[in-house]
Formats: C-alpha cells, structure tokens, sequence
C-alpha cells in the first residue's frame, strides 16, 4: 500500500510552543517532586521497624 | 473540515501538550488494572502499610501505562489507519514516536525497580513479566500474526491481580490464579464481541483478528464457547474459599444475562456482510440488529468483570465470610 505523501506542516504559534513547553516541564517537575517524596516516604516505612528495634 | 483533517490540523499547528503525554498511558485501560491489581492486594488478606500498598499500585498503573505507550509507539503506523485509534497521541502527529518509546522503556524500569524496593521482587518479577508480555510478545508479535492474538494476548491484561496479591502478601497462591484465570477467559468474548463491529478497520489495516480471519459466523460459535467455559469458571471462587454470598449472587446472577447475551450474539448476523438479496432500508436495519447484540455483550463484560471484582472488593472491606462449598 503507498502512502500519501505528507503535507508540509504550518508553522508553530511560538507563544503556543511556549505555553505546551511550560506545562510539560511543570508536568515532569511535578512527577519528579512526587517520585522523590514517594521514594523518601517508602525508605522511612520499611527502615522504621529495623531503626526501632536497633540495641542501645 | 473532515474529521481526520481536522486532527490533522491540530496536530501540525499546535505543539505536543502533557495531556497528550498522559494519554501515551491508555487511563481508561489503566483505571480497570488498577481495580482488578487493588482487589488482589486486598483478598490477600495481609496487613500491609497503607502507603506502601498505595505506591504498589500507582507502580502497577504506571507499569500498564508504560506497556501502553511502547504498544503506542509500535503500532503506530496501523493505528494511524485506523478510525477507533488514528487520534491517539503518535498517529495524530502530537508525539513523535521515538518520545513515546523512550517515555515507555524509562517508566517500565522506574515502576518495576520502585515495585522491588517498596514490596517484593516477586511482584516487581510479575510487573515485568506483564510488560513485557504486553509490549513484546502481544503488540510486535502475536497482533499481527494470529487470529489467537488476544486469546494469548490476554494474559498481560489478566496479571494485575496476581501482582497486587504477590505485592502485599510476597506469594501468589491459587486464589491469585483464579482471579487471573477469570479475566484471562473474560477477554476473548469481551474483544471479539466489539470486533464483531469494528472488523472493517482491522482488515483495512491487515490485523488477522478473529472476524477478519476465520468470518463473522466461527468468531460467534467461539464467543459462545468462550462463554460456556468463563461463566462456570467465575462460580469457582465459591468455593475455593476466595468469594462469599455477595460474590456468589453476582456470579451466578450475572453469568445467566452473560450467557443469555452470548447465545444472541451466537443467533444474530452480527459481523456480516449485509445481505445481497435484501433489498433498501431492511438491508441496513438486518445488519444494525446483529450488531447491537454485539455491542449489549460487549457493554455488559465490561460491567460484570466489575460487578464481580466490586463483590469481591466489598466482602472483604465488609468482613463477609468467604464461602468453602468444597470443604
């Protein structure tokens, strides 16, 4: 089956490239932010128990 | 403007949003993972942190969605030619596919490796296993090759409540497989039913689902078969100590109007190629009856899959004795 070839794509609004840009990058801190709280919040949980009942 | 021009349009003059990212994911798909994996985690019956089983589940999520975005990128070219799927985020021009891909690997390492870590690594073992089952041997090789494709396929979609059992207790005994084993026979009904209606797409784009390769008419009687095989099959916990009245009721219940709607695909001309002799409007209206026999089927899995994952759910949150018929 052939394709049809691709029309040439219009140019991109810069404001709206900018605006995308800014809610990708505040959507990827967010997930960073949120992994290291997650991973901070696990190592406290499963170290817990061992940290309590370590002897004095 | 045509639909496709239209997404056409959007695609080439508006830049990739995070939402289109999200959408890599398939949430719908993830949303019944992350009900059948929470319902494994809770009949496990094993005191866990709530926070802990909390992150097993967002891994097991994000796991599904990352198989999902690998799925996204690879089939790219034929979803593209498809109605159901050529607005997805790859197809549509949104995200390119090399963005997918590398989103898709990066998130199947974090939810696998951070599984390991918070509960066990033979549920981390199992969310590989399903990932790759997913992404490797359903959508670069069965899909396109065997009319079995979803038959086998399935079983990535039947794992997550064997993971989220494995993931509170670090076992997966029998009870697990029963859960995987009900979704696993829930699938070939529930996806023939919705391709009994969708089959010109797959055969425009040469996918061999099981309407398209053997005809409308063998994809009915299996559908059928397949029904008289799942719906005993979800009596079974019954009685291996797993599901209680509740459940009982649901299943036994729901199986009926499960087997009621089978039997009228099995009767119905759903699937098709309308009738030469029939001439006008009743040539239209004799193929449309067929299909909505399909759609009810198709609409009503979808419902009691959940009806009995819900009674599951809720006899253990309601402390509802499990019942031993066998015993």
């Amino acid at each position: 089956m052939t394709e049809s070839p691709e029309s040439p794509k219009p140019p991109v609004d810069p404001a709206a490239a900018e605006k995308a840009r800014r809610g990708r990058n505040i959507a990827i801190a967010l997930g960073l932010v949120a992994f290291i709280v997650i991973v901070y919040a696990v190592t406290l949980i499963r170290m817990g128990g061992y940290v309590a009942q370590r002897p004095l | 403007m045509s639909k496709p021009a239209a997404i056409e349009g959007r695609a080439a003059s508006q830049p990739a949003q995070w939402s289109d990212y999200l959408q890599l994911l398939k949430p719908r798909v993830m949303s019944l993972v992350v009900f059948t994996a929470a319902t494994g985690l809770v009949c496990a019956g094993a005191a866990v942190n709530p926070l802990l089983a909390a992150v097993a589940i967002l891994c097991i999520a994000v796991g599904a969605g990352a198989s999902g975005a690998l799925n996204m990128w690879y089939d790219a070219d034929i979803d593209a030619r498809m109605r159901r799927t050529r607005a997805r985020p790859v197809p549509a021009g949104k995200v390119p596919g090399a963005e997918a891909a590398a989103m898709g690997i990066a998130l199947s390492l974090f939810s696998v490796m951070l599984l390991g870590m918070t509960t066990n690594w033979l549920a981390a073992g199992l969310l590989a296993f399903t990932i790759f089952f997913y992404a490797v041997v359903y959508t670069m090789w069965l899909k396109r090759w065997t009319p079995q494709n979803i038959v086998i396929g399935g079983l990535a979609g039947a794992l997550p409540p064997a993971i989220g059992w494995a993931a509170a207790s670090g076992e997966a005994p029998l009870n697990a497989w029963l859960m995987v084993l009900i979704i696993f026979m829930w699938t070939p009904p529930h996806a023939w039913a919705l391709s009994l209606y969708t089959s010109e797409d797959y055969a425009k784009v040469g996918v061999p689902m099981m309407p398209v390769a053997r005809g409308a008419a063998s994809t009915r009687k299996q559908i059928l078969i397949y029904s008289l095989l799942f719906v005993p099959i979800c009596q079974i916990p019954a009685f291996t100590a797993l599901g209680g009245p509740v459940y009982l009721a649901v299943a036994a219940l729901g199986g009926l109007v499960f087997l009621l709607l089978a039997w009228r695909v099995f009767r119905s001309r759903a699937g098709d190629a309308p009738d030469e002799r029939i001439e006008g409007e009743d040539r239209l209206y004799a193929v449309r009856a067929g299909s909505k026999d399909a759609r009810n089927l198709f609409a009503f899995s979808i419902l009691y899959l959940t009806l009995l994952f819900a009674a599951l759910l809720v006899e253990r949150v309601g402390r509802i004795a499990p019942l031993e018929l066998l015993a």
